[in-house]
């Protein structure tokens, strides 16, 4: 039987070059080869984009397509509609105002930070159906499988007339998006901040990029990883050598990821003063996926870090990086190349440990920044902060992490393997006495407001190996059943109603297994958690430890 | 958190504590918010008083257990201890109260 389709094999090449010859229609003489003047930006984009389109528009976590953003959001929802947006990140009005306006129906993504309450309201209301909040290897995935871009909407720093493309530091995500929209059959359009006549450097070669448009104004980026260490408190200070002592020492982690906040700032801020007090110098933290943090500045300027791959990059870093290429990945113009996908991939499979807060646990350690009324997906934390079954490689933190779970376990639960470790950190309450340890997720509450089929847990419980709080160490690798585990996580847990709720006895018998552990029990005296411990504690500090490089930006998030 | 103008003042009186005897007032900490100030001077009594004013309100249960655990920590007799708070967690509470402990203990050895 002949089971061969009758069809032709190249529509995808057919509707490309259609939605060319329409665009250079639109356009007329005022397309110069690549290049689109920005008052026509909008019609380019009706031109080349179909109802029903799925369009990548580049939100990243930092640098934004903003003007591409506005540009589509001004398309005449008669022409272009029912678009299925596929993007990391929900930043700008402009992501959700094409939603608002019809112009797009459906969303797959990563992240919505601050647009996360519109986001839940948008929902409610039937505006926008989510497929699924996806981790960002996730949905960087699926661009190569079922939800490859039809158009992608791109962000570089410099375009020559070839349209070969510099991103500066902030590559982020643009090489992903231009991969797979280019060789999916895609169309890619950039907007740049200048054109020039030769690039630094191509960070997106030429002929993958179709259209170049210069933006009125620079694309906005934004910096998301500066701490300022003048507001770390003692506690935060405690919690960072617990950790250090507790559980970097206790593994020997040389390769690791950081999650953004003033508890990992402690961390890396202790490592040049309490760390090398330890003798721990060139024994941990040597390898990082990590964006270029201004409190690492100290750690790298003591000698400690030998490398660093970064997911995006951090306004004001950009002349240090540079001065230090042998710790970050540069170009051969010198600055930083980042690349989130491929950080993201380094942070799942090569690292040691993950560490990072949360905005509340359960009593199974699932973790969630989920709150009601707020849809605020994951970003990367899911991706760095889970277990990477395919792992092989034997670190000796991995395989300690491993024996710790599988001790006593038989047949495939007891096969030898590592076990990375992800590190939950967070002081018992919150703000406003909220506390972070609670009975049931918000997490639940929102997937019924929201239609979700799974509650949006960022980090589940059976991959959390550490609960970290100022009470002390739960090491849940060592608990053996899910009673064991509920009164380890009650038994950090403090004055949460969830801590209050422990059975003290077992508590002190987990306590007793060294499957809790005080600061007291690690050697640690609660009087030495001071903020004198910090190699730098204030931004000026910092400046002064990267020899004049860092140039702290006037305005940077604090949260 | 409720924050309101009107501050709740709470009490706590512990007995059979060991007398510390006589020692220069303690004063740690600051009030500012998320913060407190904790003052520690002598009674004649063989009493441990705590009086609590804070700004945050509705937490009293948490404050005994707070306390409770203090008691436990140091079991002292022989003095008043009073704190401003401007909703400091309990883990910040508990420091400054050790702290203001180990100031009357003198220097550590």
């Amino acid at each position: 039987m002949d089971t061969r389709v009758t069809r032709s094999w190249d529509t995808r090449a057919t509707e490309r070059a259609r939605r060319l010859s329409r665009a250079q229609t639109a356009l007329g003489a005022s397309l110069d080869n690549k290049r689109v003047v920005a008052e026509h930006a909008t019609r380019l984009l009706e031109a080349v984009i179909a109802p029903f389109d799925r369009v990548c528009l580049e939100g990243n976590n930092q640098k934004q397509a903003d003007f591409l953003a506005r540009s589509l959001a001004a398309v005449d929802a008669a022409v272009v509609h029912d678009l299925h947006m596929v993007q990391s990140v929900l930043a700008l009005p402009e992501h959700l105002d094409v939603f608002d306006k019809g112009i797009a129906t459906r969303l797959d993504f990563s992240f919505s930070g601050p647009q996360g309450t519109r986001l839940a309201r948008l929902v409610a209301q039937r505006r926008i159906q989510i497929g699924a909040i996806h981790t960002y290897l996730e949905l960087f995935g699926r661009y190569f499988v079922d939800l490859t871009p039809h158009v992608a909407l791109v962000t570089a720093h410099s375009a020559d007339r070839h349209g070969n493309l510099f991103t500066g530091p902030n590559t982020e995500d643009t090489p992903v998006i231009v991969e797979a929209t280019s060789f999916g059959g895609g169309i890619v359009v950039a907007q740049v901040n200048e054109l020039v006549e030769t690039v630094p450097r191509v960070d997106i070669p030429g002929d993958w990029v179709d259209f170049v448009v210069r933006a009125p104004t620079p694309a906005l980026v934004e910096p998301l990883f500066t701490r300022d260490p003048a507001q770390i408190s003692e506690i935060q200070v405690l919690m960072a050598m617990m950790a250090i002592k507790g559980i970097y020492a206790e593994y020997g982690v040389q390769r690791l990821n950081h999650g953004i906040g003033f508890d990992t700032a402690a961390i890396e801020l202790l490592l040049p003063t309490y760390g090398e007090s330890l003798g721990l110098k060139g024994k941990i933290c040597k390898h990082w996926a990590l964006n270029p943090h201004p409190a690492l500045i100290p750690a790298i300027e003591a000698g400690w870090v030998e490398s660093i791959h970064s997911f995006g990059s951090e306004l004001g870093m950009e002349d240090y990086v540079r001065a230090r290429p042998d710790v970050f990945f540069t170009g051969r113009d010198g600055s930083l190349r980042s690349n989130r996908a491929f950080s993201q991939a380094a942070g799942h499979y090569a690292c040691d440990l993950f560490i990072g807060s949360t905005l509340q646990v359960d009593l199974a350690g699932n973790s969630s920044t989920a709150t009601t009324g707020r849809i605020a997906g994951f970003g990367g934390a899911p991706n760095m902060g889970a277990d990477a079954r395919g792992r092989r490689h034997g670190s000796e933190a991995w395989l300690k992490a491993g024996r710790e779970a599988r001790n006593g376990l038989q047949g495939a639960r007891g096969t030898p393997r590592g076990q990375k470790l992800v590190v939950q950190m967070v002081e018992t309450f919150r703000e406003h006495m909220e506390p972070a340890f609670v009975e049931t997720l918000d997490a639940w509450e929102l997937a019924g407001q929201a239609g979700l089929p799974l509650p949006p847990i960022m980090i589940y419980g059976d991959d959390v190996t550490h609960v970290l709080t100022e009470e002390g160490i739960a090491n849940l690798l060592l608990c053996r059943d899910d009673g064991e585990r509920e009164q380890a996580i009650r038994g950090v847990a403090g004055y949460t109603a969830v801590g209050l709720g422990r059975d003290r006895k077992r508590v002190a018998a987990l306590r007793e297994r060294g499957i809790i552990r005080r600061p007291e029990d690690l050697g640690i005296d609660q009087r030495d958690a001071t903020r004198n411990l910090l190699a730098a504690r204030s931004i000026r500090d910092l400046v002064r430890a990267s020899g004049g490089l860092y140039r702290p930006p006037k305005r940077f998030r604090n949260w | 958190m409720s924050m309101s103008n009107e501050l709740e003042r709470l009490h706590f009186e512990f007995t059979g504590g060991r007398p510390v005897g006589p020692f220069v007032p303690a004063l740690v900490g600051v009030v500012g918010s998320g913060n407190l100030e904790v003052l520690v001077e002598p009674r004649e009594d063989a009493a441990c008083t705590v009086e609590v004013s804070t700004s945050a309100r509705g937490f009293a249960p948490i404050w005994e257990a707070v306390m409770e655990d203090f008691r436990e920590r140091h079991p002292l007799a022989g003095l008043r201890v009073s704190i401003n708070d401007m909703g400091a967690t309990p883990a910040v509470v508990s420091l400054r109260l050790d702290q203001a402990v180990a100031e009357i203990a003198g220097p550590r050895p």
